[in-house]
């Protein structure tokens, strides 16, 4: 039974939230930082010599469970081949809005071709501009995804996108933990990869840190570690401002 | 025109152009006084739940959200006003006034400051002051119940109307309460003039009601009163989270928007009685200059009524909503018998110590007798062939389901 003394306990808790910092962001002004495995809109990834990795099989079609892609391979052209295998995807469509971002393209492709971004802010005004073709979808010389004008790009983000991003953690496999199961050979290359439950990892390369900084907002208090706690935290949450505020006033 | 000169000095000469002027005025600032802190109070109250909550809260519109109110007013006003075809269409365009009156009527009585001297008059800082004001506080308490009533019969809807049936049982249960702990105020005051029960407060925090009736009066007050608002913990009448609307689910536009106002000015008003009964309204330390002597008072009547109503959102975020049956329970079986209990003793004090004393066993040995029969009737046996269900409470569920197993399993 509760501690009918603690009655006002409740009252106390209350009260003390007044002086707590607000897990709200105010969307469009301030972003959080996205999941490191986030599911975004896709990619279609390059060898490093600009060969395409798609070859065509269809197999990312095969498994969509909203039939949202849609793949024709040909042939390649003897003299100037396309991908290094016999076909290529010479038709690549995604209609987005009837993707469910779950990734299982990613899982099924036998290539790495297909890979997901965490780009979401993306939206169309008719519906023939939701399906991107292959010519969106592909990534660039440099390995990275274009950047389509009305898609919301974050600063820093496309470096973000790499076959290192799986759907699930590898297969749920505790043998796969810290294993790196692909990577795009070309763009922002070989990354760490993460730890999984083993709890090893390194925060800085799987870039997952950014997001530990702004959890402890949604601890318990006792939960909260020391530095971001009542004036210390505040301190520390005015320092971490402090150098874009003088770049503001530079510029 | 002397009866008016009884409770009100500004009638000492007779009536004029102005003291009907004053009169006037007062009026029409007193209703703008209501509207703005009526407009505050919401925001005040979203703004101080959503800190509580670890949201921001409104925010868009003015400077820290502050216009929000009349934003939503605005888009109320300017919705479809709706009237369902099976509704009594008169009694439901009466209804919402019928809230909305008697809380601008009952805001009218609170003394808001001491008083002033305008044009050679001496002014209450008061809208009306009637030899029986506190009469008219329960009278207006009543009408109002009669305005949520009507407002779920005349919908021509059966859910407004299962809801005001709740609603108006739960507003009168709790009015019997609420009479006894202002019965107990008025013997100790002599006066149902509410600028008397104030003067009568005004001489340092030991006459304060609050601590001159023991606090027992002011805590079922509060209760009471939080119960008669419908607010939480006693919102089972619109329970937004449980149910659509309550009595007011077939409401819109603008007379939906009178419910919503006129809630938050009972508030408003509440909390400005709870001070005047209690809290010695505005009575306070003040400076001996000439003009800070009539707006210390007022600032002090501010403050205390700001913090009572920062205590019903505090209540709204903390305290979970009570079960019907838990409602009437604390209504009937404790507030009532408690607070009647209190007066008797506050009765008995007031004629000598000695009665006092015989009048606080003899309530005592009620409560024991009480408290006997209520734990009988708690634990009364019911047989299979009882007709009747437990009493205090309802078999849940579960209960029944184990029951059921149990005899199977015989």
């Amino acid at each position: 039974m509760a501690n009918p003394l603690n009655f006002f306990g409740g009252f106390k808790l209350t009260f003390q939230h007044l002086s707590r910092p607000t897990v709200t962001t105010s969307y469009p002004k301030a972003k959080r930082p996205k999941q490191p495995r986030q599911h975004g809109r896709h990619v279609l990834n390059r060898y490093e010599d600009g060969m395409e990795k798609c070859i065509g099989c269809e197999l990312c079609a095969g498994v969509c469970p909203v039939n949202c892609i849609y793949v024709r391979g040909l042939d390649n052209p003897p003299d100037h081949p396309v991908s290094p295998g016999e076909r290529y995807g010479y038709i690549y469509e995604i209609n987005y809005l009837r993707c469910i971002h779950c990734d299982l393209c990613v899982e099924a492709c036998p290539t790495q071709a297909i890979t997901e971004s965490k780009m979401f802010e993306f939206s169309f005004t008719n519906r023939a501009d939701a399906i991107y073709t292959k010519s969106e979808l592909l990534v660039d010389d440099q390995g990275f995804p274009q950047r389509l004008p009305w898609e919301d790009w974050r600063e820093g983000e496309a470096a973000m996108t790499g076959g290192w991003m799986r759907a699930t953690s590898p297969n749920g496999d505790a043998a796969y933990e810290g294993v790196v199961q692909w990577t795009a050979d070309l763009g922002a290359g070989v990354r760490a990869a993460e730890a999984g439950q083993s709890g090893v990892r390194d925060d800085e390369a799987t870039g997952s840190k950014q997001l530990r900084n702004i959890f402890p907002k949604h601890f318990e208090p006792e939960d909260v570690p020391l530095q971001f706690r009542g004036l210390q935290g505040r301190l520390n949450e005015a320092r971490a401002k402090m150098p874009t505020r003088r770049r503001k006033a530079k510029s | 025109m002397n009866w008016l000169a009884i409770t009100d000095p500004l009638f000492d000469h007779g009536v004029d152009w102005a003291v009907i002027i004053i009169v006037v005025i007062k009026c029409l600032v007193g209703l703008g006084l209501l509207m703005t802190s009526v407009i505050l109070m919401i925001w005040f109250e979203r703004k101080a739940i959503s800190d509580m909550q670890s949201r921001i809260g409104p925010q868009r519109w003015g400077p820290f959200g502050l216009l929000q109110t009349l934003a939503d007013g605005l888009k109320l006003i300017l919705k479809e006003d709706l009237i369902p075809s099976e509704a009594d269409r008169t009694v439901f365009k009466l209804a919402p006034f019928l809230v909305l009156v008697p809380a601008i009527i009952t805001f009218g009585l609170v003394p808001i400051g001491g008083e002033m001297t305008i044009a050679g008059h001496k002014v209450l800082l008061q809208i009306a002051n009637p030899p029986m004001g506190i009469l008219l506080l329960l009278a207006m308490s009543g009408i109002s119940v009669y305005g949520v009533m009507l407002a779920g019969w005349s919908s021509g809807s059966k859910y407004p109307l299962l809801s005001s049936v709740r609603a108006s049982a739960q507003m009168i249960s709790y009015e019997a309460a609420l009479g006894m702990t202002i019965v107990t105020v008025v013997l100790v005051t002599g006066s149902l003039s509410v600028h008397t029960i104030v003067t009568s407060q005004a001489h340092g925090i030991w006459h304060w009601n609050l601590i001159r009736l023991g606090v027992v009066p002011f805590v079922v007050f509060v209760i009471a009163i939080t119960a008669e608002l419908n607010r939480p913990p006693f919102d089972v009448v619109e329970a937004e989270s449980e149910l659509v609307g309550g009595f007011h689910t077939e409401y819109s536009s603008f007379r939906f928007a009178i419910f919503f106002l006129a809630e938050y000015m009972n508030t408003i008003t509440m909390s400005a009685i709870i001070v005047t009964l209690f809290l010695g309204g505005p009575a306070g330390w003040a400076p001996n200059v000439a003009h800070l002597k009539w707006l210390f008072p007022i600032a002090w009547f501010l403050l205390k009524t700001i913090g009572f109503a920062f205590c019903y959102i505090w209540f709204r975020a903390s305290l979970p909503r009570f079960r019907y049956d838990q409602l009437m329970d604390l209504g009937w079986k404790r507030l009532i018998p408690l607070s009647l209990g209190w007066m008797l003793i506050v009765a008995g004090f007031l004629i000598a110590k000695g009665w006092g004393f015989l009048m606080a066993a003899l309530v005592l040995l009620a409560y024991s007798v009480l408290g006997r029969a209520f734990e009988l009737g708690q634990t009364r046996e019911v047989g299979a062939d009882s007709v009747l269900p437990i009493v205090g409470g309802r078999p849940l569920p579960g209960e029944v389901l184990r029951s059921m197993t149990d005899e199977e399993g015989d």
